[in-house]
């Protein structure tokens, strides 16, 4: 995909060690979760936004990967601290492509139809301003959370 | 740093749009701005909320407040309380069905808790192509409960009591299938994992596949501890590449971190797995013969027994699962039998993922539990129908499955259910259709996949399926009869009880689901040589009401056979026997004199 090479922060970039025993996953698991805190936090948490984009097949195919090389390249060049990863369907095949923006604080939000102008002012209005746009799509479902 | 600090949302899908959404979000951007409001308050028309019935919708946030049925003048109201005194309105808060007591938080909502993602649980949540962050979600945690603290036998009844019964269609314990795997001995057995989704409209497979490929390899090696199995095997169509690319990537990574390979969390397990290309045959989704092409013979079935348990792989026991039945087991070994159990039906448990396509207005993917019924899946997640048509079939279960009518609307989505009602649950394509649909149309459609996909090794499929088809395709025609009708149903009959495998045994289900469900619509081709839904070409027939023709020649001027005759300023007129039923004729009149009859 080559796509790893452009996220930023890419974890797995570190030297990969065994996991040898479940205490091992445990301790790991521990790790990458106050891990995934630590690269927000330590870039200043008020400014870090987290885009997401939903690249399956069909995301692909109705121009994700423009849009996530789009807000790759806008974020950097607008100098907005970001983080921007690739994540697998979301299911809302009727709105490719979409897009999840988690800002600081604040619960996520997902929109669909995000062309590149749509992209421009998701960046425009609602990262930099908390305004919102058209494309918006209401999450209406449950995840279960695997905690034993 | 944000400027507003609250947000009115406003449902734009199509049935709140109808009900003048777009006056809610006029009138309340009129009261903010009178108000002087406009600069901290955003009015925002988002997509469809799935909660159409009781739309229009305004969700306020931050606080989740979640206003229903409201009508433009509450905008007012919705301003002045809400939004100025920090009041909520509560005669347009959602009032529980149950207790009848308002719910003011959408999270609270039980219509919130109707889509639950087990199986989707990390799709579109994690990068698949990182194993850190499908272990910070709790990933191959299951493997190190199973491998550490239980017994092969105790992972097969937690299996088994959970009643998780096979995604790939047929239905199948899961949990059974496990323990006659384990219980044949032979020095080396497998895991097959059927990643050779061939259902038209279905995706689920692709999407978890390419969104959390590390449950399928984290299940797969539960499976093999549980059986007795050190090899994994992936049968998954070369026609998805970008599948392919994850699981390959997942598979290193997991090889790198010890989570395959020898000695896993130093227990003595081993367990890989390696990928098998399938050509794309719908009939290798059929486990014996996805198990011969994966052997490098014809991708044709054989009969069972043997069933795969005994002599599968390499004559070796082997256990084929579906993608979907894999990705639940890691959350059933972490959360319980008695968990997964208590959602579903009596006898389906758990969730299932289906892909929602055809008329409908919200083609997505989604998860719901079992027993949920067609109608809140189709009109309270899906949206609805496109465009505002009627409502007249539901497909389930691809070409193998059967098509429901309105009468099945309220039954409750489960293996046995879909069954009794005539259909089947298969993989969990649902192609929606509505009123201009033709009946005998769609028939003829799936049964020419089926024709297609046959892999010719069995009489009943090979010949019997190319007879219906051409049956339907005379039915179609005009040139059908009353006891044409007789002979699809007993071909349809004879070839499910005759065929080899269940390629076969299932491709008329949908004729005879169809027929059973709008024989009218049947007859009407056959004796009044009429299509209802106005789609057979053959049976249609154009006509210049006199009434409206002022004679302006236009029609004759665009028929491309000149099968229109008439003079100047008189009623003109269309030869039926020349006409090739283009349309060109009706598009051009501007009296609407032109009609189908």
């Amino acid at each position: 995909m080559g796509n790893a090479k452009k996220q930023k922060l890419n974890l797995t970039d570190k030297s990969m060690s065994k996991i040898t025993s479940l205490a091992d996953l445990k301790k790991k698991r521990e790790e990458l979760k106050s891990g995934l805190d630590i690269r927000t936090k330590a870039l200043d948490p008020e400014n870090i936004v987290q885009v997401k984009v939903a690249m399956a097949t069909c995301g692909i195919a109705s121009g994700a990967k423009t849009v996530m090389e789009f807000f790759l390249e806008q974020l950097d060049r607008r100098n907005i601290a970001a983080v921007v990863t690739q994540t697998g369907c979301m299911g809302y095949c009727y709105a490719e492509p979409t897009i999840e923006v988690k800002l600081p604080g604040q619960d996520p939000v997902v929109f669909g139809f995000v062309d590149l102008k749509r992209a421009d002012q998701i960046i425009e209005k609602y990262i930099k301003t908390g305004e919102l746009v058209d494309g918006i799509i209401p999450v209406n479902y449950q995840i279960i959370d695997l905690k034993e | 740093m944000s400027k507003y600090s609250m947000h009115l949302l406003v449902c734009g899908g199509t049935g709140c749009h109808a009900s003048e959404s777009d006056a809610i979000v006029c009138n309340l951007r009129d009261e903010l701005e009178a108000k002087g409001l406009m600069d901290s308050v955003q009015v925002i028309m988002t997509g469809c909320f799935g909660f159409c019935e009781k739309g229009p919708i305004v969700k306020v946030m931050p606080d989740n407040t979640f206003y229903v049925q409201v009508k433009p003048e509450d905008a007012q109201t919705i301003v002045e309380e809400h939004v100025i005194k920090g009041r909520k309105v509560t005669r347009l808060l959602y009032k529980d069905p149950v207790t009848k007591e308002s719910v003011s938080d959408s999270k609270h909502m039980g219509f919130f808790k109707k889509q639950l993602r087990i199986v989707l649980r990390n799709c579109g949540f994690i990068n698949p192509e990182n194993i850190d962050e499908y272990i910070a979600r709790d990933g191959y945690q299951a493997l190190g409960k199973v491998l550490m603290e239980m017994t092969p036998e105790q992972v097969i009844k937690e299996v088994k009591d959970s009643g998780q019964r096979g995604r790939g269609g047929a239905g199948f314990s899961t949990g059974l299938k496990w323990e006659l795997a384990r219980k044949n001995q032979s020095d080396e057995k497998y895991v097959v994992c059927n990643a050779d989704e061939g259902d038209p409209g279905a995706f689920m497979d692709r999407s978890v596949l390419e969104g959390d490929p590390h449950s399928v390899l984290e299940a797969m090696a539960i499976c093999g501890f549980s059986i007795g199995a050190s090899n994994g095997l992936i049968y998954i169509r070369a026609e998805y590449p970008l599948a392919i690319e994850r699981l390959k990537i997942a598979i290193n990574q997991a090889r790198e971190y010890g989570l395959l390979g020898n000695n896993i969390f130093g227990t003595g397990f081993n367990f890989d797995i390696k990928l098998r290309y399938g050509a794309g045959a719908f009939v290798c989704g059929e486990e014996t013969a996805l198990i011969h092409s994966m052997e490098g013979l014809r991708g044709e079935p054989t009969v069972k027994p043997p069933f795969p348990a005994e002599a599968g792989y390499l004559g070796k026991p082997t256990n084929v699962n579906n993608v979907e039945t894999f990705a639940a087991i890691p959350a059933i070994i972490l959360k319980g039998a008695k968990w997964f159990s208590s959602i579903g039906t009596e006898k389906s448990k758990g969730t299932k993922v289906f892909a929602l396509a055809g008329k409908i207005n919200n083609v997505g993917l989604i998860e719901v539990p079992m027993g949920t019924t067609l109608r809140e899946v189709i009109f309270e997640i899906g949206g609805g129908i496109r465009n505002g048509k009627k409502f007249k079939g539901i497909q389930t279960g691809g070409p193998s499955g059967g098509c429901l009518s309105e009468k099945h609307l309220d039954t409750p989505i489960d293996f046995d259910n879909l069954i009794a009602a005539g259909s089947i649950m298969g993989s969990g394509a649902m192609i929606v259709l509505d009123e201009d649909d033709c009946m005998v149309s769609m028939a003829k459609f799936f049964l020419e996949f089926t024709v297609e996909e046959s892999c010719g090794k069995c009489a009943p499929c090979r010949i019997g399926n190319k007879r219906l088809h051409e049956l339907l395709g005379q039915i179609c025609e005009g040139k059908g009869t009353l006891a044409d009708l007789d002979r699809l149903k007993n071909m349809s009959v004879v070839i499910k009880d005759t065929a080899l495998c269940g390629l076969g045994q299932t491709s008329p289900n949908p004729v005879l689901s169809m027929m059973d469900n709008y024989y009218d619509e049947y007859v009407a081709h056959v004796t009044n040589k009429k299509c209802p839904a106005g789609q057979c070409k053959s049976l249609m027939e154009y006509i210049i009401n006199p009434d409206n023709c002022v004679g302006c020649t236009a029609c004759a001027r665009v028929c491309p056979v000149n099968a229109i005759t008439g003079e100047r300023k008189e009623v003109h007129l269309i030869n039926p026997a020349i006409c090739i039923k283009c349309g060109a004729c009706m598009e051009k009149c501007k009296f609407d004199a032109i009609f189908i009859s």
